[in-house]
């Protein structure tokens, strides 16, 4: 790959780094307002997260090995799934992807911070408040009939076991506090996120010049706004249950349970996408760069994007199509469902022909996106399965959902990470990372991946329902559940190999300079890190990939657009 | 000397470049997201309307709070014209308008309570007693608090422009905070139509 | 099947595409340095591919449909015999309306004759927090909710033992609360009928530690619990226990019904069924062999 000087992006008076007192640096890393800073401690806290939430998933496993295993309490089982649930979508995912919104969203559009910077930091802060407060319960809280500590009323915490008089003590308070200072989190980003892409592009960057994740970036962000709400709304609902005498869903004074369901479901599916669209954006930004193309129907893209961020508002009771409804309300949100997957496959059709008559590069970053390609399609087509009213009364709340979801989440959503990580990593290092470990942990977890949750589909096919700490034998799950539970030892070590790379490179990895991947979009004009300001001075663009303009003086973009 | 990513083959810009300020998206986002909040409180009063077990009905214990309203509507159109004023440069006049919207508001808050208070010890009716009562008080209540908080900001400008701190520059943010309390107004609007005139 | 078949061609054709983009589109080193052909896009295509998408949607929309009106809104047949389920933390509890039997955790069902459908109707509810009702070989499931009835209707054709198990988490022992439904032939359901309805066997000469166990049993707490028809046991917050040793299993399906079993379940249940919500009761040896001959009685 050529690299190009961009003369203008890059202040050639900066100095390397001198070496500063450790006291002084952490105090610089609290109290800062710097949207790379925030965006790389809510990465940071998304790990740590992700390492303990992959940890309860490897003690459920080797609970549900074999039949009636003994090797945690029913109750710590119960707890497991609430934690990992909870952790993993509001600590895990929705942190990391705040937090490389949060980096790469100014650096994009050519601004020097986020539109609130103090805001920034205040929602990081709560959001790892609540985290911390989450796991605080396992210390401070006595739960389900006085069974333990953390919650273990599920992540979506039905009503009405979410009473106080089936769930008696704290651990239902815990989740829900944790969860509503996460939320209010998150709508500060969102709301940030929102602002600074609104006001602060730079001169020429037109709404239809902004890269494509910036464009689901700012869907996103809309989406948090009428996604959490309901969320925060109904937990402070529960909580006047609970603690003010208040009957919303109190079966007994005439309320209802499967109002919670539905205030749940209209934040739950929703926030799936708000999930799923940042790791779209990522797969846009990478996907052209190591096929030499630009990405294929750029306003088509957009408007996909936008489409799914409105239809997803209107499929939530597909997860209660065993509720009885009755006919008239399933039959509308299995339309519903299947029509989100058009504009769904309309980003995949626009993938492979992004990727059609380029010329592909197998690095890294590439390998995941190719193995999120291949997995959200299969991940799709599942959901398509399920989004079946008549499939979901057999599938529903069995394994073969639970395999659908985390196909998603991981085989997706992860795999997207996984890219972006090692894509940005040398923006953000400055070096590279390790293509040899990279290979392995791409291998490693591929492996693991499909030997766990390609099978898992098929204990639910075979009647096993999800939350069950154990399961009687002659059932016909025993050997499927031993095969789920090996696969976890191949993702810990590619994810081991990840943990390594990323520490082992910071200090060994090849130098990268401003724009090691030869690409286009503006965090490669200004240096690897860049400076706290960001750009010497503010670009102004032409098209949708000024870079590229720069390197192609006689073919720019701006001729086609 | 040439930006980063200019090409000089572009026509110079003809318009200048101008967005949008701040503070008014950001508080757009503030509102969908708190009227994502009450539509969620609304929809459960709407549908446990006529459903509660036992106890005072709406209609045995509701009066048109007409007052408060007129009160709470018309502190909308003060705190227009106090930003109006105060884009004019006549602080004085902001200061005043601004101080018959804190006085209408607190108004408001004061029909309200005591309207609970008849409510809790003339009728009996709590938080507790049965489905309306649950419903209306988290709605009208988390009204309230928008109203109270929404008070506090007005009540700190107040403040700070009786010792002549707010000048003409910090229009854009006083009519930022205007628009907070239009939505708290028309939030009003509909907590009026649905628990006072719907739902009795 | 249609929408099973229509994702595998899915996947096969647009998987396939993909791996054969990645392979034939590959950057081979000997390839020159330039950039290939950016194409920006192409209305054609790109029209074709929303087109045929929204056709496909439509298809299994539409078969999805006739499917969701073909089960849930036909009208009860009135050869169907009613059941009502209600759903507790951590047991099932069956009662048979026109038949006037009440038991809990097995559930027995006349085979139905295709010629002559008697299929079951099962109205449920939940006296607790929400369950749901799941035998896959017989159904799909369907919620059990406090404060809602729903119904469904199963309708086997071939006599056996159904397994099943609660599917809507419920708490600390939601795993154990499993499903036996007994689909008989319509004499040996009529024979079972017929026994269920009989108030609770009384006699005991012969067997004097039974009979000792009905008056331990008659005077302790048990009787705010359980039910034994006949006697002054008339709790509902557990299981029917009337002809308890007809049944194969005890606490739901997850014990074998054996006096061993029985005997350790009613010192302490949550040696068993740790979170099951029957306390120990703390008899002391003699009274609860007592009982326990006593219950191993009740057919």
């Amino acid at each position: 790959m050529s690299t190009t000087h961009v003369v203008d992006g890059i202040d050639e008076t900066l100095t390397p780094q001198q070496s500063r007192p450790p006291l002084s640096v952490v105090y610089e890393w609290l109290t800062t307002v710097d949207h790379k800073k925030i965006g790389l401690m809510y990465i940071g806290l998304a790990l740590i997260f992700l390492v303990v939430g992959g940890v309860e998933a490897v003690l459920m496993r080797i609970q549900l090995a074999i039949p009636n295993n003994h090797f945690v309490s029913p109750q710590a089982f119960n707890q497991l799934f609430t934690m990992h649930g909870t952790t993993m979508i509001f600590f895990v995912a929705m942190p990391v992807l705040f937090g490389w919104g949060n980096y790469l969203v100014p650096l994009m559009i050519g601004a020097r911070d986020m539109a609130f910077p103090r805001l920034n930091a205040f929602s990081f802060w709560v959001s790892a408040f609540a985290g911390v407060l989450l796991y605080f319960s396992y210390v401070g809280a006595s739960g389900l009939y006085a069974a333990g500590s953390a919650p273990d009323v599920g992540w979506f915490a039905y009503a009405p076991l979410t009473a106080k008089v089936f769930s008696p003590g704290h651990s239902t308070d815990y989740w829900t506090l944790a969860v509503f200072l996460s939320g209010i989190g998150s709508i500060g980003t969102a709301l940030n996120i929102v602002t600074t892409i609104i006001c602060m592009r730079c001169k020429g960057m037109k709404m239809s010049r902004m890269p494509l994740l910036v464009w689901l970036y700012l869907v996103m962000s809309g989406l948090v706004f009428v996604t959490i709400s309901p969320l925060t709304a109904a937990q402070i609902m529960l909580t006047m249950d609970r603690y003010l005498g208040a009957h919303f869903f109190d079966t007994q004074a005439g309320g209802s349970a499967v109002l919670w369901m539905h205030f749940f479901w209209i934040f739950g599916h929703p926030e799936v996408y708000v999930l799923i669209l940042p790791s779209f954006a990522f797969i846009n930004e990478i996907v052209p760069v190591f096929s030499r193309k630009a990405i294929f129907g750029y306003p088509a893209m957009v408007a996909a994007s936008v489409g799914i961020g409105f239809i997803s508002l209107s499929v939530w009771a597909h997860h209660m199509f065993t509720v009885g409804m009755g006919a008239a309300a399933n039959t509308f949100f299995v339309f519903a469902t299947m029509v989100i997957s058009v504009p769904t496959g309309i980003k995949i059709f626009n993938w492979l022909a992004t990727i059609w008559g380029g010329k592909v590069i197998f690095a890294t970053p590439m390998l995941f996106c190719i193995g999120f390609l291949f997995q959200f399609l299969i991940a799709g087509l599942t959901g398509i399965m399920l989004g079946s009213a008549p499939f979901d009364w057999q599938l529903g709340n069995s394994y073969f959902v639970v395999a659908h979801f985390h196909y998603v989440i991981v085989g997706g959503i992860l795999f997207a990470l996984f890219a972006a990580f090692y894509y940005w990593y040398p923006k953000v290092t400055g070096r590279m990372m390790s293509e040899t470990l990279g290979k392995w942990h791409f291998w490693l977890f591929v492996i693991g991946f499909h030997l766990t949750f390609d099978f898992m589909h098929i204990p639910g096919l075979l009647g096993m329902p999800r939350r069950i700490y154990t399961y009687e034998a002659g059932r016909g799950w025993e050997g499927w559940n031993m095969i789920v539970g090996i696969g976890t030892i191949f993702q810990t070590a590619g994810l081991l190999c990840f943990v390594f790379n990323l520490v082992w490179s910071y200090f060994k990895g090849k130098e990268a300079g401003h724009d090691p991947w030869d690409a286009w979009t503006l965090e490669w004009s200004t240096t690897s890190p860049p400076p706290d300001y960001n750009f010497a001075s503010l670009p102004a663009v032409n098209s949708r990939r000024p870079l590229w303009d720069l390197k192609h003086p006689e073919d720019p973009d701006s001729d086609y657009e | 000397m040439r930006d980063a990513a200019t090409i000089p083959i572009a026509s110079p810009q003809e318009t200048p470049w101008k967005l949008p300020y701040r503070g008014t998206v950001g508080m757009a986002c503030l509102i969908v997201a708190e009227s994502a909040i009450f539509v969620i409180f609304v929809v459960a009063y709407i549908f446990y309307m006529g459903k509660s077990l036992t106890g005072p009905t709406p209609m045995q214990v509701l009066e048109l709070p007409i007052f408060g309203t007129i009160c709470l509507l018309s502190s909308s159109i003060t705190v227009h014209f106090a930003v109006a004023a105060l884009r004019k440069g006549k602080l004085r006049g902001c200061t005043g308008w601004t101080a018959g919207t804190v006085l209408l508001g607190s108004i408001f808050l004061i029909t309200t309570g005591r309207e609970w208070y008849h409510l809790i010890y003339d009728e009996g009716l709590t938080i507790q007693t049965n489905l309306f009562g649950t419903t209306y008080y988290s709605l009208v209540g988390l009204h309230a608090t928008h109203v109270v908080v929404g008070l506090i900001m007005l009540s700190l400008v107040l403040g700070f422009s009786l010792f002549g701190l707010v000048k003409e520059e910090h229009s854009e943010k006083l009519e930022t905070l205007s628009l907070y309390w239009h939505f708290v107004d028309a939030v009003w609007v509909v907590v009026f139509t649905v628990v006072y005139v719907l739902g009795r | 099947m249609l929408v099973l078949g229509v994702t595998l061609v899915i996947f096969l054709v647009v998987a396939g595409l993909l791996l054969y983009a990645l392979i034939r589109y590959r950057n081979r080193p000997e390839d020159s340095d330039r950039e290939p052909a950016q194409i920006y896009g192409s209305n054609q295509i790109e029209l074709s591919w929303t087109v045929i998408p929204i056709l496909i949607v439509v298809m299994l929309f539409l078969s999805t449909t006739r499917v969701i009106l073909g089960t849930q809104a036909i009208p009860k047949p009135d050869s169907a015999m009613n059941v009502t389920v209600i759903g507790h933390q951590f047991w099932w509890e069956y009662r048979y309306p026109q038949l006037g039997v009440v038991t809990a955790n097995e559930l027995h069902i006349p085979v139905s004759d295709p010629a002559h459908p008697t299929p079951t109707y099962l109205t449920m509810s939940s006296a607790d927090v929400s369950h749901s009702f799941w035998v896959p070989r017989l159904a799909g499931k369907t919620d059990v909710i406090p404060n809602k009835i729903n119904t469904m209707w199963i309708d086997p054709q071939q006599s056996g033992l159904y397994l099943g198990q609660c599917a809507q988490y419920c708490g600390t022992q939601h795993a154990k609360m499993l499903l036996r439904v007994y689909a008989q032939t319509p004499a040996d359901f009529a024979a079972w009928v017929n026994q269920q309805r009989h108030p609770a066997v009384q006699d005991f000469s012969g067997n004097p530690i039974a009979a000792e166990g009905q008056m331990v049993f008659l005077h302790n707490a048990c009787i705010n619990c359980h039910t034994v028809a006949g006697t002054t046991a008339t709790g509902i917050f557990g299981p029917d226990l009337t002809h308890l040793a007809s049944r194969d299993t005890i606490a739901s399906g997850a014990i074998q019904n054996t006096p061993e079993n029985l005997k350790q379940w009613i010192d302490d249940p949550n040696s068993m069924k740790p979170g099951s919500l029957m306390p120990a009761m703390h008899l002391n040896q003699r009274d609860l062999n007592a009982i326990t001959a006593y219950l191993s009685q009740l057919r």
